[in-house]
């Protein structure tokens, strides 16, 4: 992958770092180390610094992901409205437990702190995008179209 | 000038003070734990809490400005409560671990664990098991031991600029790593051991060897000769309750002979004999047109740098060993044979401020002698505490002397210990070897100090050398930038990779202030002073090597055994 095009169009901004982070991760879905050397040497600034970024914010992720990262929230009103039944369904209907990916690389589990939408708790974003009142029933057809969009 | 009362004292202190600087003006000692007097403020441990009349929530005094009026008690029950907690909380994410810690009984948490009278912490021991790191010859981290005060880190990115060390993630997984959350070893480390003085625990050390040493005393085959770097004594006594300066050095060596050393040498010796080469190899180059300006090469700390960061550089390096390796090439070459001892049977120690040079010892270079020339390297730390389980008492030990042939040593070796020292060996002796004359005055205090960068210029009967002097690895990074942009305007570059220079080197006695550098400082200026004989050339010892084994600087001889090359660290990320 060619990282280089990418930190080039980040490298003016103000805060580019982080947006170069964001535009890579949509590429490959995790930061590999490459990319933060690269993006260290992009940016003038030490690897060690580029790292401590990448590992801050919980949105990157320096541990390869599926390519559909599902995040499920754990904050406080989607606790109550049912979150653990949520990762139970999901959990099975994936196969893996929560932090992991399944072995064809397609989804990837893990938590989120609130996302904003307690109105309509409980909630999951997959790949950003959330989805709400979500209930074991739900899950599959939630799915089916990313399972598609191979 | 904002007037405040701390515990009902009035002081008046400067504009920007901090409580904490004004309690100090007051006479009021607040504890602290992230807070380092030569660093940037961090207010990461708030173990420094106080209470301030008007505000709700205790403030961080290391942090909190002292403004016009300011009321603060630093000693309330309200604040001792405070201050116990936060204790304890910091102590139920520390291993228990003191009577097996390096540190213990110099740990700032320690000692504040025991002011507070932390006895049964009510929180539960939650050890976060990472383990340790070994992966260098010369430091451990024990990141079970961090409190993420930082101060490692900015003594690694700030003064030094090597940027091995960062924080990974936050809040609970937050933690100090090596970049990219990799070992020691595959980080930019060079070894320097500066973050062992800035630790306030046991997180970062260096690696132990003691008994090492006692196995090879013991063994009755061996003879364990030993080298003492010239900013070891004077620290040295640091360590058995001396004021700085202190230990005579025939009481050093008195110690030392206690302990079961054979033989007692001097690497002041060789920085002697450092001077004579280096010296030449700066006059070659000014005749004959070569890499100029030419850096010194006795700080393996430096010379890892400029490996790593510098590798465009490395032929402006002098190829001259450093005073340790020169030492341990010619103990199993020279030595043995004026001693009549087999190479073989001799151990060679050697005893540094320094934790680089437990790397630098083992390159594989330097092994010019046909064995490994310096078997073991130990800090000045590690002897103090060999000196303290000997139960040595030094105030009744009669001094001893030196075993011959490498232990006579000039005041130009002396100073090698500061920053400013080996340049200023250097003039004394290039001075009367190009002019013929006896220096008017020995002293060059323009290259002395504990200024970042220092320089000056010497006539040298018609020609101008410009030097520079360079210590912390912050300053030489920018005479560095410099030389590679082809704007600098030296001949000759000294650099110390510690701040202050070996004196404050990381195998020194717990340094907490740069105030400790500049009374070391003061007293290698001292021993120069008391020196019969001051300038390296006129080192009879040295004298007779040249005339009975090397013959002349820079000949086949010293290019075998006391010259080195450098090689491009290839460091993936830095
Ligand atoms: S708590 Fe889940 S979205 Fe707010
Ligand atoms: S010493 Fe003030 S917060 Fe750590």
């Amino acid at each position: 992958m060619d990282y280089q095009k990418i930190l080039a169009d980040y490298v003016e901004m103000p805060g580019g770092l982080i947006e170069a982070f964001h535009a890579i991760q949509a590429e490959l879905s995790y930061l590999p180390e490459e990319a933060i050397i690269q993006a260290a040497q992009v940016f003038g600034i030490p690897a060690a610094q580029a790292y401590g970024v990448a590992t801050f914010y919980s949105m990157f992720s320096v541990k390869p992901r599926g390519k559909f990262v599902i995040r499920i929230c754990e904050s406080a009103p989607c606790h109550i409205a049912g979150a653990a039944k949520v990762v139970a369904a999901l959990e099975k209907e994936l196969g893996i437990n929560m932090g992991g990916s399944t072995p064809d690389g397609l989804f990837t589990l893990e938590f989120t702190e609130c996302v904003g939408q307690c109105q309509a708790a409980p909630v999951i974003t997959i790949n950003g995008k959330p989805y709400t009142d979500v209930s074991p029933e739900k899950i599959s057809g939630i799915l089916e179209p990313y399972r598609k969009n191979i | 000038m904002p007037n405040i009362t701390i515990d009902g004292i009035k002081v008046a202190v400067p504009e920007g003070s901090t409580i904490l600087q004004a309690a100090q003006e007051a006479g009021v000692n607040i504890p602290t734990l992230c807070h380092h007097p030569d660093q940037s403020v961090k207010a990461n441990c708030r173990i420094c809490v106080c209470e301030v009349a008007g505000s709700n929530l205790l403030q961080a005094a290391c942090s909190q400005p002292a403004t016009e009026g300011m009321n603060v008690k630093t000693r309330s029950p309200k604040v001792l409560e405070a201050r116990k907690t936060i204790l304890e909380l910091i102590l139920a994410n520390h291993p228990q671990d003191c009577l097996n810690c390096l540190r213990n009984e110099n740990c700032e948490l320690q000692s504040l664990a025991a002011e507070y009278c932390i006895r049964d912490n009510p929180f539960e021991l939650k050890v976060r098991g990472l383990g340790k790191d070994l992966s260098t010859p010369a430091l451990f981290r024990d990141p079970d031991k961090c409190v993420l005060c930082r101060r490692c880190i900015e003594a690694c990115s700030v003064i030094q600029t090597v940027n091995a060390l960062g924080i990974e993630y936050r809040g609970q997984k937050a933690m100090v790593v090596p970049t990219l959350g990799k070992n020691l070893i595959d980080s930019p480390c060079i070894m320097c051991g500066q973050c062992i003085h800035a630790c306030p625990v046991g997180a970062i050390g260096e690696i132990e060897e003691i008994d090492e040493l006692l196995a090879a005393i013991a063994d009755p085959e061996t003879v364990v000769v030993t080298q003492i770097a010239p900013a070891v004594r004077l620290a040295l006594g640091e360590e058995v309750g001396m004021p700085t300066g202190d230990l005579p050095m025939d009481v050093l060596v008195a110690g030392l002979r206690q302990i079961g050393f054979d033989h007692v040498l001097h690497t002041n010796f060789t920085a002697d004999l450092t001077i004579m080469e280096e010296g030449h190899e700066l006059l070659k180059r000014l005749k004959e047109g070569g890499k100029l300006p030419m850096f010194t090469s006795c700080s393996p700390g430096w010379t890892s740098f400029c490996e790593t960061f510098f590798p465009d550089l490395l032929d402006n390096l002098s190829t001259c060993k450093s005073p340790q390796q020169m030492f341990g090439a010619l103990v199993k070459t020279y030595w043995a044979d004026k001693m009549n001892i087999p190479a073989s049977k001799i151990f060679s120690v050697s005893i540094m401020p320094c934790t680089a040079k437990k790397y630098e010892a083992s390159r594989p270079e330097m092994q010019s002698s046909g064995f490994r020339d310096v078997d073991l390297v130990l800090t000045t730390r590690e002897i103090g505490r060999l000196f303290r389980m000997s139960g040595l008492d030094f105030e009744k030990l009669a001094p001893a002397d030196f075993s011959p042939w490498m232990s006579k040593y000039t005041g130009a070796g002396v100073i090698f210990g500061a920053s400013g020292g080996v340049m200023e060996a250097a003039l004394r002796t290039v001075y009367e070897v190009v002019t013929g004359e006896t220096l008017a005055d020995v002293n060059f205090t323009a290259v002395r100090g504990f200024e970042g960068i220092k320089e000056a210029t010497v006539n040298l009967k018609g020609t101008e050398v410009k030097v520079a002097i360079a210590h912390g690895l912050g300053n030489a990074r920018k005479v560095m930038e410099q030389v590679r942009a082809g704007e600098s305007p030296y001949h000759f570059i000294e650099i110390m990779a510690c701040p202050g220079g070996c004196i404050g080197g990381g195998g020194q006695p717990i340094t907490k202030t740069n105030k400790k550098r500049l009374e070391r400082i003061q007293a290698v200026y001292e021993e120069d002073q008391a020196c019969a004989v001051r300038k390296s050339h006129l080192n009879t010892e040295v004298q007779e090597l040249y005339k009975d084994f090397l013959h002349e600087p820079l000949g086949h001889k010293s290019h075998e055994l006391l010259h080195t090359h450098y090689q491009a660290k290839d460091k993936k990320f830095l």
